[in-house]
């Protein structure tokens, strides 16, 4: 028998179209997943009635003729999304209660398409971390242990939650957001499919920003397939949203051939740093050959700049969020700690309402901004900013996709996660310069390292070419033939 | 003269720079579809964009940017066609998002430069540092609940244009001329209504002195929001004053915020303010430059009225008038077509004297608006028809216009009504000069032993004996040819 | 470059962020480590590089002049931690 939970959304699409079971059985055995398996700490709000409700209508829809491309599908939504009319939280203490009375435009579409919202998953606090920790919810949990350890580990961030869902069977797939690497990284931890789309493909309307310049929203899904399928429904120009692109949303999944005889694969010289993990290095070099025989041509390229990518990122992206969560003040909306003058209330509801780390990165780019230092930190990171963009355009002038691995290791536990901010960022460092230069950039789980975790590998693509993207992966999906489940997946009862 | 202030040790200048915030005329707010009219009920003109909603961006409004080039156009500015927004950050309570989304080192309008017509009928010409685009705040009560303070953003996000002078200004009537030119082509333009009281115009003024004679600028203090043209003159006769005052008691002026207080006539430090402002502007991520091609400019160029420096170059050659009546005539747009109606087939200098002198004058001691005049143009148009066409002389010309004024009456009726037509009978003059000339025979004599002017006595007398309605030109002759032969 | 508290005080009062005392002295260390990190840009010659702010390659686009949004007092007041006469409510700012 079919466990409904263990299929991919593409698999559950044509199972839906074939009539052998309903929206209503797929979502209500999600909603028992989802109960089984709280101790993931995946989902900071479960919606199963809502959950249900959309269901019985998609039902409904299909019975008159009308079929999204997502009809009747179970999927998440990462708590940075806003929803109307259920609270929307971003894992901060600052939102614990705030419920926005719009929704996304991305969610929107969803919706539109005919998809099912199982509820809201776990992530960093305002999509700033690479581990889970900092969520005032508590982390999420990987689904994943190392063989013969019990150490639960992190799920990798910001886009956490999203991931230990998908990985733990907990929904069909879930949407992410990347700024600089937070759909990707965790993706690669729980073992994924994670696509980050060129910037301006999705709109950011109703997605509370973290790194305006940056956030790009994105789905995380088991399949390849479903990363296509996904992001034809989310993507989309939005004229709310002056930074979305106006361009035309193909159906990603037909642009699935398998064939990618001819392609010109780049390998970037710069990502092989001294100290690379030997297992993470050994994966990536198989999955240069792998390409090469389904008919790629594999070039070595130079991204001269990766070194500051990270520095730049750091800079540019606190800057930007500094400004962005100015407007949690107690005012309008979210936490208040009284005080006797307004700048007593502000300070106290800032002090109490963001946590270590939001309010490290509100300093750092509070001071990049500040006069006299602008200059040195903010326009030094900007002009960085250009010249890794350059790095990219120039490799691609040679090349169609880059492969590179998506993280420098598996993941860590949570508990044995660096204290030091700073080799925390580094977790960072192969997905921050593509954000960097707003390029498509998928990972997807390539193999298992010693100790039983999925490793990644990340392809990166041209602007607006997602699709030569999607193929590429195909052809690693297929070779890899990544079959790893978690130890915690599938525990429906 | 150059305005001075005398000080103790000596004569001192004054240096003035205005930055005007001008409300854009539109129908929505600048980065949102809330509705940007003035009033309504607390926080009902407001979008979820305006209240700084999480995830929710600004999209700007296309007549906003219109409005932007064609107040720069008027303004003889460049126009930039790369321009950029930048986030000015501050926390305030009626500032939503935490900062005003602004335009900082890439305003959308640069240099460009206004010509003020002073009251002596010279004009000279001010500086404009730029123009650009930014959101207004919301507003603040302060008087409704004890111990709070409660924030309506109706206001936040309406379009403003921050409207910069170079510090070219040197009297508090210069000031005074500049805001009313700048306001007047606001109002031909269509993009501000000028509107003081409601805050559609309000105007920081920055002020420094200097010793006559002195090269360079001293410090400067900046008094805010002062809301009207008036107040905007004394707060510089005031501030200037207090500044010579430091200086000469050899304390220093401090760079900063002040507020004009009419009722004390003075300005006072907003010591609230004083925390060190960083505004830490960057580029809004949110938005793109906002990019204009030459095709767009040369439309909104195209759509320029005749601006008030074209008009009155034009009434002064065209139909003959000083400087000065020009000036006053193209201040209001609806006063210059006014002038022209009743300009039309007629003397120019005519019809500006009776526009100005007589109706202005009636209308301001009536206090009403030219749209509220009992006496249209056609109306005025006649009167003077009656005058040049000899019906009736000046004098009489000016008491039907006061009933005119009082009455709404036509000049026609009012001069058959009254019997008020001139009298241009010689032979009733040639009696009424007799009677004159009978009666003063020594005076008669002195006129002809050469005294001209006493003529003029004579023509008075004359009136008086025809209760004025006889023609002062034929009453002139007569006299001449009787007198002196 | 490394922060002392006092300047550890003045950003987190621009940010509006209450730092207790005791918390200030871990956190100017932990921001002086970050920012010295950040100075390894200076070795990055950018001569004559413009600076990049968006990586959309777009003009920005303008909406027409409507009001299309607005009368939603109901929603702008939903979440606001206290109201009073369809406004929201601050301490009392002195003016
Ligand atoms: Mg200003
Ligand atoms: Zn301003």
């Amino acid at each position: 028998m079919t466990v409904l939970t263990d299929l991919t959304l593409v698999e559950a699409r044509d199972g839906l179209a074939k009539g052998d079971f309903t929206a209503v059985e797929l979502t209500e055995a999600h909603i028992r997943a989802m109960e089984a398996s709280r101790a993931l700490g995946a989902y900071i709000t479960e919606t199963p009635e809502q959950a249900l409700e959309q269901a019985r209508q998609s039902d409904a829809r299909r019975a008159t003729g009308t079929v999204g491309l997502m009809e009747g599908l179970p999927v998440a939504l990462k708590d940075l999304f806003c929803t109307k009319g259920v609270r929307t939280t971003a894992a901060s203490r600052m939102l614990e209660n705030f419920v926005p009375p719009y929704d996304s435009t991305v969610g929107r579409n969803l919706a539109r398409a005919g998809a099912v919202t199982l509820g809201k998953t776990n992530l960093d606090e305002f999509a700033m971390g690479s581990s889970n920790r900092t969520s005032f919810f508590g982390p999420a949990v990987n689904p994943w242990k190392r063989t013969g350890d019990d150490a639960a580990l992190a799920p990798g961030g910001s886009s956490g939650g999203s991931a230990a869902a998908v990985a733990g069977r907990i929904a069909l797939a879930a949407t992410g957001t990347d700024t600089g690497g937070s759909i990707r990284q965790p993706a690669a931890f729980c073992g994924i499919v994670g696509l980050k789309p060129t910037y301006g493909r999705c709109s950011r309307r109703g997605i509370i920003a973290f790194a305006s310049s940056l956030d790009q929203a994105g789905p995380m899904t088991r399949s390849v397939k479903d990363a296509a399928l996904m992001l034809s429904a989310m993507a989309g120009h939005d004229p709310l949203d002056s930074t979305s692109a106006p361009v035309e949303v193909p159906n990603f999944e037909n642009a699935l051939t398998g064939d990618i005889r001819g392609l010109r694969v780049g390998v970037p010289r710069e990502y092989r740093a001294d100290g690379l993990d030997p297992e993470v290095s050994a994966l990536w070099d198989r999955g240069v050959e792998m390409l090469r025989d389904a008919g790629a041509e594999v070039v070595e390229v130079s991204l001269p700049h990766t070194d500051h990518a990270l520095a730049t990122y750091y800079i540019l992206s606190s800057a930007e969020a500094s400004s962005n969560l100015a407007r949690y003040d107690g005012v309008r909306y979210g936490l208040r700690v009284e005080g006797k003058t307004l700048d007593e209330m502000y300070s106290r509801t800032r002090g109490a309402g963001f946590g270590p780390e939001v309010q490290r990165r509100i300093l750092i780019g509070t001071y990049a901004l500040s006069a006299g230092f602008y200059d040195a930190y903010y326009l030094k990171a900007q002009r960085v900013r250009r010249l890794i963009t350059r790095d990219f355009l120039e490799a691609f002038g040679s090349v169609d996709v880059l492969l590179t691995p998506t993280t420098p290791t598996p993941a860590f536990a949570l508990d044995e996660e660096p204290t030091d901010p700073l080799t925390l960022y580094l977790n960072d460092v192969f997905t921050v310069p593509t954000s960097l230069a707003g390029l498509p950039a998928l990972s997807m789980p390539a193999g298992l390292s010693g100790q039983g975790l999925p490793l990644g590998l990340q392809l990166v693509g041209r602007h607006f070419q997602e699709e030569t993207l999607l193929n590429a992966a195909l052809v690693l999906e297929r070779a890899c033939a990544f079959s790893g489940a978690p130890m915690f997946a599938g525990k429906e009862v | 003269m150059t305005y001075a202030i005398e000080g103790n040790t000596g004569r001192w200048t004054v240096v003035v720079g205005l930055e005007v915030h001008a409300q854009v005329v539109s129908e929505s707010k600048l980065f949102s579809g809330a509705s940007a009219c003035y009033g309504g009920e607390p926080n009902d003109q407001v979008s979820l964009v305006d209240a700084a909603f999480p995830g929710l961006l600004p999209v700007i409004n296309a007549h906003c940017v219109e409005q932007a080039v064609r107040t720069g156009l008027g303004l003889r500015a460049r126009i930039n066609r790369h321009s950029v927004f930048a986030r000015k950050n501050y926390f305030y309570a009626d500032l939503p998002q935490g900062y005003q989304i602004s335009q900082f080192d890439k305003p959308i309008v640069g240099e460009g430069h206004l010509v003020l017509d002073m009251p002596d009928g010279s004009s000279r010409t001010v500086g404009i540092e730029r123009l650009h685009l930014e959101q207004d705040a919301g507003k603040s009560i302060h008087d409704q609940v004890p111990g709070a303070s409660l924030i309506d953003l109706n206001r936040a996000g309406i379009a403003l244009m921050e409207i910069v002078s170079h510090p070219d200004l040197r009297a508090p009537d210069e000031a005074g001329a500049y805001l009313r030119k700048l306001r007047s082509i606001l109002r031909y333009l269509g993009t501000c209504d000028g509107n003081m009281e409601e805050g559609s115009l309000r105007c920081d003024v920055n002020v420094s002195v200097r010793r006559e004679g002195e090269e360079g600028l001293r410090t400067r203090c900046e008094i805010k929001n002062v809301n009207s043209v008036r107040f905007v003159m004394q707060a510089i006769e005031v501030e200037a004053r207090r500044q010579v005052e430091v200086w000469e008691s050899g304390g220093e002026v401090l760079q900063e915020t002040r507020l004009f207080d009419p009722s004390r006539g003075e300005t006072r430090s907003m010591r609230s303010k004083e925390h060190a402002h960083d505004y830490r502007y960057f580029p809004d991520p949110d938005l793109l430059p906002l990019e204009l091609d030459e095709e767009f400019i040369s439309k909104v160029r195209a759509t320029l009225p005749e601006l008030p420096d074209e008009k009155k170059e034009r009434f002064i050659a065209d139909y003959g008038l000083t400087p000065y009546d020009a000036s006053v005539l193209v201040v209001d747009q609806a006063n210059a077509d006014f002038f022209e109606e009743v300009a039309k087939d007629r003397d120019g200098k005519l019809a500006a004297n009776w526009v100005i002198n007589n109706l202005f004058g009636a209308l301001s001691k009536a206090g009403l608006s030219l749209a509220e005049s009992p006496v249209t143009s056609g109306a005025l148009g006649r009167l003077l028809d009656l005058m040049t066409s000899d019906v009736i002389n000046g004098r009489i010309a000016k008491d039907v216009f006061e009933i005119m004024m009082e009455t709404g009456a036509e000049a026609e009726a009012i001069v058959e009504e009254r019997g008020l037509r001139q009298v241009t009978d010689t032979g009733a003059i040639e009696a009424a000069i007799d009677e004159v000339i009978a009666a003063n025979p020594d005076k008669v004599e002195e006129v002809r032993s050469g005294k001209d002017k006493l003529l003029g006595w004579f023509v008075g007398q004359v009136m008086k004996g025809t209760g004025g309605k006889a023609n002062p030109a034929v009453v002139n002759d007569l006299l001449r040819k009787k007198i002196l032969g | 470059m490394a922060l002392d508290k006092t300047t550890v005080a003045n950003i987190a009062f621009l940010a509006r962020i209450d730092i207790p005392e005791d918390r200030q002295e871990t956190l100017a260390r932990e921001l002086s480590s970050i920012l010295t990190w950040v100075e390894q840009l200076e070795q990055v010659d950018t001569q004559g590089v413009e600076p990049m702010a968006s990586v959309a390659n777009l003009a920005l686009s303008w909406r027409p002049d409507a009001v299309t949004d607005g009368g939603c007092v109901d929603d702008v007041l939903s979440n606001a931690p206290e109201k009073n006469s369809n406004c929201f409510v601050v301490p009392r700012m002195v003016e």
